[in-house]
């Protein structure tokens, strides 16, 4: 897959797939109590009010029979009207008490999906591997976990029930309107197939409008969060004023996306708005033509009572059209969703891996090839060995495959032949978790979570004392710079740890892996941002911790790795020349030897 | 006395190149955080050209500022879209000059779309020495009058390094600061500023500063200090070997 940039669509799906739907269905299902019981409860309201318009028909029956036709006495009349009356405020509260539950069941149903959902993608996304997230900007992740999930909230909650209450009402009121009169619920039904053929016509256009929309918007949430990332970057440049065109531009773009697609969502409710006007006229001018001339099934009553159910005949429907639109809305949103969700996992545990035994520390690499994605060969059969407890440097020109190889020690991705082995056991038959807690890696810009100092050391060990942070933050030498600062271990720092500098860091990212313990250190470019006194310090700090470990350094400053067991040279992919700092000081010809002439280069 | 050491780093003429070697690497980040002017100083004065920087326009102050940080940012863009950051319109033909001033123009020519490769956000997919040349590509290429690396060569092998500084000689009349640990990154510096607890404690050039008995002397002997013997043993057998 090609690297995505802020302004670049990501492919769209072309189907409107009724499969997402399904699976979204999927995540429902836990919740089957709940929501059986909200649409239980609903139908009952729903047939209550159904019954609202008949007990209308009595009163104004009662009303028109006492007045005209004298067949109830005056006091009969009154009874009857309060009683309807009664019955009518009954159902009305009832029906109103029913809805606060419903509410309260429905909201519950649709925050777990979405809870459910949201976890299901962050836990996935921890194990999607590096070349996921190289590929796009982190925004458009991050838009998807966060907006995506939060807009599929209204449709889960309330679509649902409200869905499947409103079938259910549509079938009642049918049955009443056809018991009714028959007449009157063929004229009300006409209106469905003009109704039928506008959603038609709709449906494609209105999900590829949504499907560019939320496409449109993940861009400018990506060019957000890139933008609060890279501000010192924008600031030094004086880029203010183009980032703002660029913004406007994404801006306008998810604007207009929105104005395009939201049409489509207003095209049906003024539809079925006049459809129902024009039905209930035409009941009124034919009721009362037919009234007129005599017709003896039809009464005022009967009227009034029609005219009620075709207004709640026509409601269910723009409910359902409504959700409709919302579904599509929605569907343009799961496939982005799911899209992560099912984005391959390239490294996992192979079936019936097994914990990674208490490492001692023996690596070897047996004739391993490596290349990225991109097809080009990073590393090509290399071979080595490194015996328990050894300090492995490896240096070379930038680009030459040194911080492949440490990553691969990792397994942060797989070897394309040949194999990698811990004490003789090969890395991809045990479980990447006991294999990555055994290990030790400090890369050359060290993540800084937010919270105190404290926090951050103890990340590498949950379980340790603050005494333990503390002796492991002296043994680095981080202990005196942390003292300086205003409250010491307590003191907050941030992601990017802004307030501290590139070598305060590492040093804390240092203390991190001491308490850790790890059998096998990986120490990729980790001490260049620090400067030479605190590195003198260190190094004593580093003697102490490489003690009894497997390290692989890799560095620059060739002062910092002359007392490794071995130093491997590596270019295009090979070991060029392998052997102690000694050894492969006599060979005058070497690359070593060159390498370490040119540090004096400049002296001369 | 604080406005002693601020005024003295700023006091260099153009066209010079001033270097720092410095202890506690939050303070010289400081420094040059005060000269683009990312934060006020509270007590004293940042002079350009004898201007305050507080009576400066912001925008024209910074554009004359070509700044490669410590850690490097990218943006999810192509490698010429990023190099261009500082000046989106200029034609390829500047890029590529950038490049090359920064070393970086084979690499990138080695990339399977050339300068037309995406690189991710936080410049994922390049080393950290690759990064580094890219961001000091898009500080040259606003061809400002001040220059800073702050740290910008520390993932960078030792050859390419002598590329860069060679490359970074050609650039005439701009005024450069550099910060760096290696001393060789700093050695050519007209002046050389050791700080020291947030106060200057020693500057002058090279063969000054060695010749007192201070910091950038301890510091030299720690990275060079088998030099001397290496000069004494040596020098006898290159000569045989020439």
């Amino acid at each position: 897959m090609a690297r995505n940039r802020i302004n670049q669509d990501e492919d769209l799906e072309e189907q409107f797939d009724m499969g997402q739907l399904m699976r979204l269905a999927s995540y429902v299902g836990p919740f089957k109590k709940q929501l059986i019981t909200a649409i239980v409860i609903m139908t009952i309201a729903s047939a209550l009010s159904m019954l609202q318009p008949i007990f209308m028909k009595n009163v104004m029956d009662t009303i028109t029979e006492t007045n005209f036709q004298h067949s109830y006495s005056q006091a009969e009349a009154i009874r009857r009207i309060i009683f309807n009356s009664v019955l009518m405020m009954a159902v009305s509260f009832i029906c109103a008490f029913i809805t606060r539950f419903k509410i309260r069941l429905t909201a519950n149903v649709g925050q777990g999906v979405i809870y459910n959902l949201r976890r299901e993608l962050f836990v996935h996304l921890q194990e999607l591997p590096f070349s996921y997230y190289d590929d796009k900007p982190h925004g458009k992740i991050q838009v998807r976990v966060v907006n995506y999930v939060n807009n599929l909230s209204d449709l889960l909650s309330n679509g649902i029930v409200n869905t499947i209450t409103d079938m259910f009402s549509l079938v009642f009121i049918l049955i009443f309107m056809l018991y009714l009169n028959v007449r009157f619920t063929l004229i009300c039904l006409c209106g469905l197939p003009i109704l039928t053929a506008i959603v038609l016509f709709v449906k494609s256009r209105q999900h590829k409008a949504w499907q560019i929309q939320s496409n449109k918007q993940s861009n400018l949430n990506a060019y957000i969060a890139e933008s609060v990332n890279g501000i010192r970057v924008t600031q030094s440049f004086v880029r203010e004023g183009k980032n703002t065109e660029v913004f406007n531009e994404l801006n306008l773009d998810a604007r207009n996306a929105w104005m395009n697609a939201v049409k489509y969502n207003f095209i049906l409710s003024p539809v079925i708005e006049n459809i129902t006007v024009i039905t209930t006229s035409i009941i009124y001018v034919l009721g009362i033509s037919w009234l007129m001339h005599g017709d003896t099934v039809i009464t005022v009553g009967l009227l009034t009572a029609f005219v009620g159910y075709v207004s709640r005949f026509w409601s269910p429907i723009t409910t359902l059209s409504n959700f409709y639109n919302s579904l599509l809305t929605a569907i343009s949103y799961l496939e982005r969703i799911f899209e992560s969700i099912d984005a391959p996992v390239n490294v996992h545990d192979k079936e019936g891996a097994v914990e990674m035994p208490e490492v001692k520390g023996e690596v070897e690499f047996r004739d391993v090839c490596f290349s990225y994605d991109d097809g080009v060969r990073i590393l090509n059969h290399v071979s080595f060995r490194v015996k328990e407890g050894e300090s492995y440097a490896i240096v070379g020109p930038t680009g030459a495959g040194k911080s492949t190889i440490v990553n691969l020690i990792s397994r942060f991705y797989n070897v394309d032949s040949g194999q990698i082995l811990i004490d003789h056991t090969d890395i991809s038959d045990v479980t990447i978790h006991s294999l990555r807690t055994q290990m030790g890696v400090m890369m050359q810009d060290s993540f800084i979570f937010s919270g105190t100092i404290m926090d951050n050391i103890r990340y590498g060990n949950d379980e340790a004392t603050d005494e333990d942070v503390i002796r492991a933050a002296k043994t680095v030498c981080a202990h005196e710079f942390i003292m300086t600062l205003e409250d010491g271990y307590q003191t907050q720092v941030n992601e990017r740890g802004s307030r501290l500098s590139a070598g305060q860091r590492q040093l804390i990212s240092f203390a991190r892996a001491v308490l850790a313990d790890p059998k096998i250190l990986i120490l990729d470019e980790a001490t260049s941002a620090i400067d030479t006194e605190t590195e003198i310090l260190l190094q004593k700090g580093l003697q102490e911790m490489l003690k009894g470990r497997t390290s692989f350094i890799i560095a620059h400053r060739l002062s910092t790795i002359k007392n490794a067991s071995c130093i491997m040279y590596v270019d295009h992919g090979q070991i060029l020349e392998k052997g102690s700092h000694d050894q492969l000081m006599q060979n005058h010809e070497g690359e070593y030897y060159k390498l370490y002439q040119s540090q004096y280069d400049f002296l001369k | 006395m604080n406005r002693f050491w601020i005024m003295s780093v700023f006091a260099y003429r153009q066209g010079r190149q001033s270097e720092s070697s410095v202890q506690q690497d939050l303070v010289k980040t400081t420094i040059m955080n005060l000269l683009c002017r990312f934060f006020d100083v509270t007590d004293g004065r940042v002079l350009v050209d004898g201007v305050d920087v507080r009576d400066m326009d912001l925008h024209q102050l910074r554009d004359g500022i070509g700044l490669a940080m410590q850690d490097v940012f990218l943006f999810s863009d192509t490698i010429e879209g990023n190099i261009a950051y500082g000046d989106p319109d200029c034609s390829f033909e500047k890029v590529e000059w950038a490049a090359k001033m920064a070393d970086a123009d084979g690499f990138i020519r080695e990339m399977e779309d050339g300068y037309d490769t995406v690189v991710g956000e936080r410049g994922i997919g390049l080393s950290g020495g690759q990064k580094q040349r890219i961001s000091l590509a898009r500080a040259i290429l606003k061809e400002p009058s001040i220059i800073i690396l702050d740290d910008t060569t520390s993932a960078v092998d030792m050859e390419t390094e002598t590329l860069i500084q060679h490359d970074l000689k050609k650039l005439n009349g701009e005024t450069v600061f550099i910060i760096a640990h290696r001393i060789s990154s700093i050695k050519d510096a007209d002046q050389i500023l050791v700080i020291e607890d947030g106060k200057i404690t020693e500057h002058g050039t090279h063969d000054e500063l060695i010749a007192q008995d201070g910091y950038y002397r301890r510091v030299f002997q720690h990275q060079y200090g088998e030099f001397d013997q290496m000069v004494k043993n040596g020098k006898n057998g290159k000569k045989e070997g020439n």
